[in-house]
């Protein structure tokens, strides 16, 4: 839906200093021009709890970071994102890619599709759904929306095929 | 097989990083280490992790590392908590800063939850022997790597350890404290990560 270079050019005008996460088959798309945007750093970690640990590091120590990963690692960083986003309260803005929300062919029946949004409903992250290439700003509007009012938030962009 | 390891004391072994320090480093502590430190002093620059989701303490170092180069970042973990992140080495040795010094101690088990074995303890495991964690950061990549279980070779050693260029490893083999309970929060955790920033942006970086 986006390029790597809509995605690094966003993101630095967002002020991003740091991208934290893990690949998948559209997010890892993206990587190439991450690491060739001279503002931003990508920070590749081996599990996504880690990438909200990393990110929590990152903001204490004054720089903006961003996490990046797939909503199955969303499922996975279960834990981590309670401690970082709630008990610590630190607003850190994450890009999660949703699997198999545009096409199925892969994963007929993916129970992504069934859990990603009551899920982040559940762990109270304010997300805006991304289904369209034409909503790239709307992403830098929630983005804004959240770091002024100190909060967590979530951008969640429909992916393709798994 | 038994488990013959020499051992320090946690305390031992957490009073002689309280003495070495810097004042601008930043310490961060997890769990049992986290309690004793407490103890010990906290200083401005320090983060007890209270409350914490186990085994994101070198994670969160990891980021601290990166975003202020030119500090100190000193993290002290522990073994079960090292079990539950072990990808953290990796992701460590990944990103290389030179300026972060992740100390694991080593007990061999859940002390606040009863001293229950971890997976890694010799005691614990079908082939008797423990999981080579000095072994393991030598692996990921880590630049210096040390191990000490005499308090007073540690105490002897420690400076050279802080010096050492970065990612730096050191396993401390420690003696579980009888009886351990969880480290008790120092305050409202928000409250806390706003003036660790605040102090930590104010400053050099």
């Amino acid at each position: 839906m986006f390029s790597g270079a809509e995605i690094a050019a966003l993101f630095t005008s967002m002020g991003i200093t740091h991208v934290v996460g893990i690949a998948d088959s559209t997010l890892g798309q993206w990587h190439p021009a991450l690491e060739q945007a001279p503002e931003l750093q990508l920070i590749r970690v081996c599990r996504e709890g880690e990438a909200w640990a990393v990110a929590a590091g990152l903001y204490l120590g004054g720089a903006t970071p961003l996490v990046l990963i797939q909503c199955t690692g969303f499922f996975e960083s279960g834990d981590s994102l309670r401690n970082i986003l709630h008990d610590w309260k630190l607003p850190i803005f994450a890009v999660i890619g949703y699997r198999s929300f545009l096409n199925q062919s892969t994963l007929p029946g993916d129970t992504c599709l069934v859990f990603t949004e009551p899920v982040l409903d559940a762990w109270k992250l304010e997300y805006r759904l991304i289904k369209a290439p034409e909503q790239l700003e709307e992403i830098r509007a929630h983005y804004v929306a959240c770091r002024d009012t100190g909060v967590p938030g979530v951008a969640l962009v429909a992916e393709g095929k798994a | 097989m038994s488990d013959h390891r020499e051992r320090m004391t946690l305390h031992d072994a957490l009073a002689t990083l309280h003495r070495a320090r810097r004042a601008d480093d930043f310490v961060i502590t997890s769990m049992g280490a986290a309690r004793e430190w407490m103890v010990l002093g906290a200083g401005p620059l320090d983060l007890p992790l209270v409350p914490s989701s186990m085994g994101t303490a070198p994670s969160i170092g990891l980021g601290l590392a990166l975003a202020q180069p030119h500090r100190r970042i000193i993290v002290v973990n522990g073994d079960g908590a090292m079990l539950m992140n072990l990808g953290s080495l990796v992701s460590i040795t990944a990103a290389a800063p030179a300026n972060l010094t992740l100390i694991l101690e080593d007990n061999s088990v859940y002390e606040v939850t009863g001293a229950q074995p971890t997976p890694g303890a010799a005691g614990a495991r079908a082939d008797g022997a423990n999981v080579d964690f000095e072994a393991i950061a030598r692996a990921c990549g880590f630049r210096s790597v040390f191990r000490f279980g005499d308090a007073a070779r540690w105490a002897q050693a420690v400076d050279e350890v802080l010096r050492a260029e970065g990612p730096t490893f050191v396993l401390l083999d420690v003696s579980p404290v009888p009886g351990a309970v969880g480290p008790k929060s120092p305050g409202p955790a928000a409250a806390r990560a706003l003036e660790l920033r605040r102090r930590l942006t104010t400053g050099p970086a």
